[in-house]
């Protein structure tokens, strides 16, 4: 699981972008717990196994309600990525390019998650890159950003 | 029984505002939109009290019945919304349109769309505030929050699976502004772009550079439907629907980019029902005008449609087959999205609609059948077939 160097409170965005907050019905309120406590949560219909992100009031597959949540090891790999030039937020007027991956998570059911990749915002990306978690903590939420492997 | 639209129902009237640059118009969206439903009936050969429906998308502000009481229409008997914000709901309206007229709820349809996003939200900006819930959590915070944005990872994934390089987007940037040198409506008239100042552009998002994108304009466009058998006597070779399809595939814009089928235009599952409900196939297709939000999404319709192979799409982007007039598939022959202008792909039904009546600026020679595809990328989508 998260050592401490799967840690940062280092922000990669500037101050001044949006923080996720949980939906007020309450429905993806573990996930954003989960995070806080450094612990990768998605859904699993407890009656099928079936994994599912972002969280739903039932499963997709079987259509159950009866449903739990499984950790993920916290390991994926890149599906796809983007270097963003322009900038359409206010706070990322000065910030200059930036990576956002979209990480495939094998061990739960290959869902996905958007993050930043960490790390200089010019080096080398393919898709297939092996990444891993990184916990990004604010003031009352965490965000999930994920860093590059070594290549074994 | 046949309960299709095929053959029963006709575009009978064309009608657009000058088209300005973002911010530019001088007059409200909804004085764009009287102009244009009122240029469209005038072009028809109507009267304005024939008007008895209204059709749109992307939840346009000019409300049915704000319009109608303006226009001093009698009464409306159909009026109609096409789900979804972006551009995917362009073809459907006009489908939802096809599908009153034949219903007998309505006469003569109108559908429109009005845009003057200087008036109102730009598109191409982030709008999240502080703290953004549910699907947008798990985007917005990592500054994944724009269409450019949400869309380049799509088209990075499928350039990816097919090997295919940014020259398949600058054939798709180039034709549309070549075609816009012809066509004295064009935003981007006057300015024709070259290779070199394709790459020489600035990076948007990879893989998108400035001219991969739509512009973003003020005006209005209109076209009025009616069936077919009244279409005859109006002013105009009728253009009539061979086919309309509107939807989604499975588990499409789940949160977080979860779609199954990631690197889609979203047309997989609506290309076999239109070429089914029309009753040909894509090489029966002479022209076709497809909705250009990011180049990418171009190159993943025009495979999605079968007009040329995923791993074959490079090459018949680049060897001149999308440009007018020597080309096997002139595309966007207006200039459309990129260079046309922006309203938001209805500008793609006007020109589909001026190929088929034989006056288009890039016109094709002998032209039959038209594709119109919406918005791609996005959910629900939609498209048409046309012919004369």
């Amino acid at each position: 699981m998260a050592s401490e160097n799967n840690v940062t409170t280092e922000s990669y965005f500037p101050d001044g972008m949006p923080l996720p907050a949980p939906m007020p019905d309450g429905l993806d309120a573990p996930f954003w717990e989960g995070a806080r406590s450094h612990t990768l949560l998605v859904q699993r219909c407890n009656p099928c196994g079936t994994f599912q992100f972002g969280p739903e009031w039932i499963c997709h597959k079987c259509r159950s309600n009866d449903i739990g949540w499984a950790r993920c090891s916290g390991r994926g790999k890149i599906y796809a990525f983007e270097r963003v030039w322009h900038p359409v937020h206010k706070a990322l007027r000065d910030k200059g390019p930036y990576l956002v991956a979209l990480v495939e998570l094998p061990d739960v059911g290959n869902v996905r998650m958007v993050g930043n990749l960490l790390g200089d915002p010019q080096q080398d990306v393919a898709i297939g890159d092996a990444v891993e978690v990184v916990w990004e903590d604010h003031q009352d939420v965490t965000l999930v950003q994920w860093r590059r492997l070594p290549v074994k | 029984m046949d309960y299709s639209i095929k053959d029963k129902v006709a575009i009978v009237g064309i009608g657009e505002t000058r088209y300005y640059k973002a911010g530019q118009a001088p007059i409200s969206e909804f004085q764009l939109a009287l102009e244009a439903i009122q240029k469209a009936v005038a072009d028809a050969g109507l009267h304005i009290e024939d008007i008895d429906g209204f059709a749109s998308y992307s939840d346009d502000r000019n409300d049915p019945t704000r319009l109608a009481g303006a226009l001093g229409i009698p009464q409306i008997q159909f009026s109609n919304m096409h789900w979804g914000g972006g551009g995917g709901g362009m073809a459907g309206a006009v489908g939802n349109a096809a599908a009153a007229v034949v219903a007998g709820y309505a006469k003569h349809v109108v559908a429109f769309r009005a845009l003057a996003q200087g008036q109102f939200g730009r598109f191409g900006q982030g709008h999240a505030g502080a703290r953004v819930r549910g699907a947008a959590a798990y985007t917005a915070p990592y500054g994944l929050m724009s269409p450019a944005q949400m869309f380049a990872m799509r088209t990075q994934r499928f350039m990816h699976e097919h090997k295919i390089s940014q020259e398949a987007l600058c054939g798709i940037s180039l034709a549309s502004y070549k075609h816009a040198q012809q066509n004295l409506r064009a935003v981007m008239y006057g300015r024709p772009l070259t290779r070199e100042a394709y790459y020489n552009a600035r990076w948007i998002v990879e893989p998108f550079r400035l001219f991969d994108c739509c512009q973003e304009n003020d005006g209005a466009a209109a076209v009025i439907l009616t069936r077919a058998d009244r279409a005859r006597d109006l002013r105009h070779t009728p253009v009539y629907l061979m086919a309309a399809a509107q939807g989604t595939g499975y588990r499409q814009w789940v949160p977080a980019h979860n779609d199954p089928d990631y690197a889609t235009s979203n047309f997989k599952t609506l290309a076999p029902r239109l070429y089914e409900m029309a009753g040909i196939s894509p090489t029966d297709i002479d022209v076709a005008q497809v909705y250009e939000n990011f180049t990418g999404g171009v190159l993943m319709s025009l495979v999605e449609h079968g007009l040329c192979d995923a791993d074959e799409a490079e090459a018949f982007c680049t060897n001149g087959n999308l440009e007018w007039p020597n080309g096997k598939l002139p595309l966007n022959t207006s200039g459309g999205n990129l260079a046309e202008a922006y309203m938001h792909g209805l500008e793609l039904v006007l020109e589909g609609v001026r190929q088929l009546r034989g006056d288009s600026t890039c016109q094709v020679k002998d032209a039959r059948v038209c594709l119109v595809a919406a918005g791609p990328m996005v959910s629900p989508v939609s498209n048409l077939l046309l012919r004369n």
